[in-house]
């Protein structure tokens, strides 16, 4: 008992480091160096797993559209606001037991389905029109879109609703209700891991699986992977290739709507400006594995996640950021193929 | 070889030089609320930014996104060499020139490294690029003072006496005259058709005897020495460096928004951009949102209202939460003019006329 008040007390002081950003165990002289290295690793790993499911999103848009898609940051965000005022219309954070549970489920489902939908249209109008056009009229595009999305973000944080504080200051950070609490669920040694990590696992990796099978073994997956290696072709075939784009972006975005909602419970608060920082890192990760290969998004979102934990505790928080896109462009300058990616000639 | 035709005198130019030369004395005519010189001031700086921004992505076709690092950097350049906290104190034209040299050198430091870094990848280089500079102005706070600023800085002056608002007013339609003039020129000379063509076929132009790296990192020079300037002229006339968050990732969307309703590659254009979207930004929204005032605290009608009369209360107060303020419709008036402009007409408004333009009908070519 004394032992899980103790674990308690560590996780408080985790979770305040994570929310203000300072070292967590400057002051704790109970933990040794290694215990708080492998807490560290957890934190990072389950961060990482959450940016690899983002980091898919872009990998597999790149992959068939070769557009950095800017905007699917942002419809993460939206997609968290969308998770909070579902909470909060429901009352969900009074749910307990089964009813927590499923209500859960249901939540992760429809957040899903609300990206994955706004993903398709954001396709649809701001993307197909520009099929013909050069890489960067998409790109331009695709800003463009992200900050309709971040405007967005910014009225919708003024409803008028509790869970967001009313809507008095739309665009202060809102605090995601903690749908799982933060406690410790198992003990490794002397780290804990936490129920949200183990929420972040029992989410990501079924996913990552399911896509994998989508991808390798169902016609459409077959199709993604024609339309990805030659659109032209796969026309000729008989594949309706504007279908699988559309597909491809529904997919996308849907998983991006499951891994905001966890990495809201995960961080509990949610802010109109959160989806710039979540995508750049998943897009940092999804180049960093090569851009366009999907275990390359895993490797690399569990790499920045790692990566961010770790320079959080050991250099400064302050410096993490400029640590993440200095590893972006070392990466874009030496290696733009990424670690699993192949190498590309842009013209022979 | 036909008679050279007689050289046209265009009237555009020099009467829209006048009518914005003249707009201090409009000024003094209308009320407080209305006068542009400040705005009109916003304006010019960014029309400089983004002409830096043209000769880089409109010219050469590298797409920057980080432009707004180059103008922090000519800021804090300028800021350091001027402020009385530092060892170094020089004059205001002084210490412009060691912005802009300060602006070419942080060019060539970007743009070496990433010579080899292709089209979008390029955009993200130059996006982290601007996130670290950003960064690290923040974090180096025993030298740039972090989030306070450095101030007091000296205001833009010539001849050794400081300037008043009129004054400084000219000198930045000066220095915006100046650039335009001088980007016309470079996009006419030898340097600027062998970014032109790189933009169009950097394996032709290879083949042609261009050398694609040398002009890139010309471009990546002028683009960063136009934008430090641009920077330096914006502390000068706040007088404080302000903090490193003022230039953001925001900045260099704005200056791309810029070029690309302008039309990009266009310096008339650019222009015009800078007009529409600063004009836009920082008079109408701004004017706005003053014409609106603040709205009326929401009551906790909420709660008693029933039935429909709820859902109105509550998109009333929704309303007046957010909707009512138009400077909250900034990031999406941004978004729906690239998006737009990039589905309906990706030219731009004032598209860059063709260097070469087709031989007049019935010309006698070679006769």
């Amino acid at each position: 008992m004394q032992r899980a008040v103790a674990a308690a007390e560590q996780l408080a002081i985790l979770a305040l480091a994570r929310a203000d950003g300072l070292p967590a165990f400057a002051a704790d002289g109970a933990l040794s160096s290694w215990e708080v290295f492998g807490q560290q690793l957890v934190t990072g790993l389950s961060n990482g797993m959450i940016i690899a499911l983002i980091a898919i999103g872009y990998t597999m848009v790149y992959g068939i559209v070769e557009l950095i898609n800017f905007a699917h940051g942002d419809l993460c965000m939206l997609g968290a606001f969308f998770a909070l005022t579902a909470v909060g219309a429901l009352g969900m954070s009074e749910w307990g037991g089964a009813g927590g549970a499923v209500g859960l489920v249901s939540l992760l489902v429809a957040t899903a389905f609300f990206c994955g939908a706004l993903n398709w249209s954001i396709n649809r109008l701001a993307y197909r029109p520009l099929r013909k056009a050069s890489k960067l009229s998409l790109l331009v595009s695709a800003i463009g879109a992200s900050f309709i999305l971040v405007n967005l973000g910014l009225f919708w944080g003024g409803m008028p609703m509790d869970v967001f504080a009313g809507g008095n200051s739309s665009a202060a950070p809102k605090a995601f209700p903690a749908l799982v609490e933060p406690e410790p669920a198992a003990h490794l040694g002397d780290v804990i891991v936490s129920r949200p990590d183990v929420l972040v696992l029992l989410v990501t990796v079924p996913l990552m699986g399911a896509l994998t099978w989508l991808v390798r073994f169902t016609k459409l997956g077959k199709a993604m992977r024609a339309v990805a290696q030659n659109p032209t072709a796969a026309a000729l075939m008989g594949i309706d290739v504007e279908r699988v784009i559309g597909a491809t972006f529904f997919i996308g975005g849907s998983l991006g709507g499951f891994a905001t909602v966890v990495y809201s419970i995960y961080n509990q608060t949610v802010s109109f400006q959160m989806g710039y920082r979540m995508g750049m890192d998943a897009f940092i990760a999804a180049v960093l594995g090569g851009i366009g290969n999907l275990p390359g998004a895993v490797l690399g979102g569990l790499l920045i996640g790692v990566v961010r934990a770790m320079s959080d505790q050991y250099i400064e928080t302050r410096w993490t950021n400029a640590v993440v896109f200095g590893i972006l462009i070392l990466i874009l300058v030496f290696r733009p193929s990424g670690l699993l990616g192949a190498k590309l000639r842009e013209k022979v | 070889m036909s008679a050279a035709a007689p050289r046209r005198i265009r009237l555009t130019p020099w009467a829209g030089l006048a009518a914005l030369a003249a707009v201090p004395f409009i000024d003094a005519l209308l009320p407080g609320g209305l006068r542009l010189e400040d705005p009109m001031s916003e304006v010019f700086i960014y029309a400089i930014l983004a002409l830096g921004l043209n000769v880089l992505t409109g010219f050469t076709g590298l797409l920057n996104l980080g432009v707004a690092a180059f103008a922090a950097i000519g800021a804090y350049a300028f800021a350091i060499a001027t402020c009385e906290i530092y060892p170094f104190q020089l004059g205001f034209w002084p210490a412009l020139g060691v912005t802009v040299a300060a602006g070419a050198i942080a060019g060539f430091a970007l743009g070496a490294p990433t010579l080899r870094v292709r089209g979008d990848y390029l955009a993200i280089v130059t996006l982290g690029f601007g996130e670290i500079v950003k960064d690290v102005l923040v974090n180096l706070d025993t030298i740039t003072k972090g989030t306070q600023g450095i101030n007091p800085l000296p205001p833009p002056s010539f001849l050794g006496t400081p300037l008043e608002a009129r004054g400084q007013y000219w000198l930045l339609l000066a220095f915006v005259t100046v650039t335009f003039v001088g980007v016309r020129a470079l996009e006419r000379s030898r340097v600027g058709r062998a970014w032109i063509s790189i933009r169009e076929d950097e394996l032709a132009s290879r083949a042609m005897g261009i050398r694609p790296d040398h002009a890139k990192m010309l471009a990546f020079a002028t683009c960063a020495a136009l934008a430090a300037l641009a920077g330096a002229l914006m502390v000068s006339r706040l007088s404080s460096s302000g903090e490193p968050g003022n230039y953001d990732f925001q900045v260099s969307i704005l200056a791309l928004c810029i070029i690309i309703v302008g039309g990009i590659g266009s310096v008339r254009g650019t222009l015009v951009g800078a007009i529409v979207m600063v004009g836009m930004n920082s008079i109408v929204l701004v004017k706005l949102s003053e014409l609106v005032g603040s709205p009326d605290a929401p009551g906790a009608a909420l709660d008693e209202a029933q039935g429909l009369a709820k859902v109105g209360v509550f998109l009333r107060t929704w309303a007046q939460n957010v909707l009512v303020n138009p400077t909250n419709w900034k990031f999406l008036l941004f978004g729906l003019a690239l998006v737009l402009m990039m589905v309906f007409r990706p030219q731009g408004i004032l598209p860059p006329r063709p260097l070469h333009e087709a031989p007049p009908e019935g010309g006698e070519e070679g006769a």
